[in-house]
């Protein structure tokens, strides 16, 4: 019952959307509720690979992707290194400790998203907080454009996604056997070598956790770039937003949906092939 | 040591203990869970820091030095393999630490001192127990530490091969001519192995002494006890302890009068529970061949004045 039930809910919530996304993908843009024609009417075939071609011959698209896969990369890794250092803190304080701290981690969480964004636009902005204190300091005297710049995202980025990458962390490093690190320490490796040879090398599966899941929620991101990021640098979530609700051609938004996704199956399907090999 | 001290909040693990373990020597820390012996080998080793007192090695005060500039190794009790690394890198971890480039040779030799050839790409969740083992203690050697501690070297293993690897760790450790300081709770390791065994009772050493000593003068309560489960006997407000062989057993009338209550026969020997008059129970051991009475059956007990010995308190 179980096992048929988790399948009715792989075809429902996985398989059927990825089915219709792949189908829009194929059909045609027209007027009308919804704007597309599906490739597989009465009269059989009348799809087309029309959105497909878009998407190679305009760089616009492509770029689009490369950018936003290196932000992601570079929020993923500023995650992982980030949040090693709280896991390792965390799992390393009082087992009282480890579940105030875990919480406090979590207690961004608490508080809405766009309500956490909006307070990083209030410290940013022009006549924001932190130019207002530098000001008033003298350090300035014209504020410094620090909202809707790369950096801007970037922390916006880090500070969404940082729980994503201390849980899987925590979890491995706490349960992790203290004895083996004695054991190094013992056979004369100071606290960087135990480090580097026992602990990293030991985690690196839930550093590989880590990393995913951050940069492939990270990959898609729209709202954070559209709230701090720069407007002249458009991400491939910005993008297909845009052909979704604003040029209304659902062909080549889910044509866009359907290559990312095969672009974000690449790291998941090596990630499974370094876990399998351990 | 001198005077060592260690506290763990309320608990006093360790208190005001001083110990002297001389060069090439076997030496055993025997106690039940919660006398210390644990701690006292990981102050040893640099992992826990004493409250008071000094840990003197080959002259020099390592008290405040940490575990990776100690000249010694310890084996664990779970072996604490690197379970990333396979036999020769588990091996080598020392020797590449020590700044050694090229440490082939050295695991080599380990690994032919210990009987492990063929094993050297294997995984340690590749190796059998005994084989893992090998692997923990080739590793604490591979620097030819001066002093090497050992936590309860054989209790993972099977009851098998236990006596065997005992035998042959005490062999290892002759030719080596290095210090061991194995921590048991096993009576019969610490005696059949160990130079000279440490008795720790609550935090305090409650003798220490060659194991023939240790086994027929035990000088306190625990010790007898710990020692094999010997009787002890209270008169005239002294304690003595009686060991359970060298009691005999005489026809009921004679001697000391008791009832039998349990009986087993152990193969080389038989164990029997007697209750005296008084309602003591007692351990006999009786030797293969004596005559085995029935359980219920009156008994009388004798001994010679000399198997009595005088514990202190």
């Amino acid at each position: 019952m179980i096992r048929a039930g988790s399948w009715l809910a792989l075809l429902v919530l996985v398989a059927a959307p990825l089915v219709i996304v792949l189908g829009m993908g194929l059909g045609t843009s027209a007027p009308g509720v919804p704007p597309v024609i599906p490739p597989i009417g009465a009269r059989g075939w009348q799809g087309s690979f029309e959105a497909w071609g878009l998407m190679v011959a305009d760089t616009y698209y492509l770029d689009a992707a490369l950018r936003s896969l290196r932000l992601a990369a570079i929020t993923a890794s500023l995650c992982l290194v980030l949040g090693f250092g709280m896991a390792l803190g965390i799992a390393g304080a009082a087992p009282r400790w480890q579940a105030p701290l875990l919480a406090l981690v979590l207690l961004p969480f608490w508080s809405g998203f766009v309500l956490r964004l909006a307070a990083w636009v209030g410290l940013l902005r022009d006549g924001g907080w932190i130019n207002g204190m530098l000001i008033r300091a003298g350090l300035i005297t014209e504020p410094l454009q620090l909202l809707h710049s790369e950096g801007a995202m970037l922390l916006g980025m880090v500070h969404g996604y940082l729980p994503f990458a201390v849980l899987p962390l925590t979890a491995t490093l706490v349960r992790r056997d203290p004895r083996l690190e004695e054991a190094a320490a013992d056979l004369g490796a100071g606290r960087w070598t135990v480090l580097r040879t026992i602990t990293l090398p030991l985690a690196a599966p839930a550093a590989a956790a880590a990393f995913l899941l951050v940069f492939i929620p990270a990959a898609g991101e729209v709202v954070i770039p559209e709230v701090l990021g720069a407007p002249d640098s458009v991400l491939i979530g910005r993008a297909i937003w845009g052909e979704f609700f604003q040029t209304r051609d659902w062909p080549a938004a889910a044509a866009l949906s359907t290559a990312l996704l095969a672009l974000l199956l690449l790291p998941i399907a090596l990630f499974q092939r370094l876990a399998t090999l351990k | 040591m001198e005077g060592v001290t260690k506290r763990f909040g309320a608990a006093l693990a360790v208190d005001g203990l001083s110990l002297e373990i001389a060069e090439g020597e076997f030496f055993a820390l025997l106690g039940g869970s919660g006398s210390g012996k644990s701690t006292l080998l990981r102050i040893i080793a640099g992992f826990e820091r004493p409250d008071a007192g000094r840990v003197i090695l080959q002259g020099r005060d390592v008290t405040a030095l940490p575990p990776p500039q100690r000249p010694v190794a310890m084996m664990f009790q779970s072996y604490a393999l690197f379970p990333h690394m396979n036999v020769t890198d588990n091996i080598a971890y020392g020797l590449r630490r020590a700044g050694d480039r090229n440490p082939d040779a050295r695991v080599a030799e380990l690994m032919e001192l210990l009987g492990l050839g063929g094993l050297e790409a294997r995984r340690p969740h590749q190796l059998s127990g005994g084989q893992q083992q090998r692997v923990a203690l080739a590793r604490a050697l591979a620097r030819r530490p001066p002093l090497v501690l050992l936590d309860e070297p054989l209790a993972a293993l099977d009851s098998g091969l236990r006596e065997s690897t005992g035998l042959e760790l005490r062999a290892l450790q002759r030719r080596l001519g290095a210090s061991f300081v194995m921590v048991t709770h096993d009576q019969s390791e610490a005696l059949s192995l160990a130079d000279r065994v440490a008795v720790l009772h609550q935090g305090r050493i409650a003798q220490v002494a060659p194991p023939r000593e240790l086994y027929e003068r035990p000088a306190t309560r625990e010790v007898a006890r710990f020692l094999g489960a010997a009787n002890i006997l209270e008169a005239e407000g002294r304690a003595h302890a009686l060991r359970p062989e060298r009691i005999r057993v005489v026809a009921a009338g004679q001697g000391m009068a008791a009832v039998v209550t349990e009986l087993a026969f152990r193969g080389g020997d038989a164990l029997m529970l007697v209750r005296t008059q008084a309602g003591q129970v007692l351990r006999v051991i009786l030797p293969a061949g004596a005559a085995l009475p029935e359980p219920g059956a009156a008994v009388g007990l004798a001994w010679d004045d000399a198997a009595l010995t005088p514990l202190s308190a």
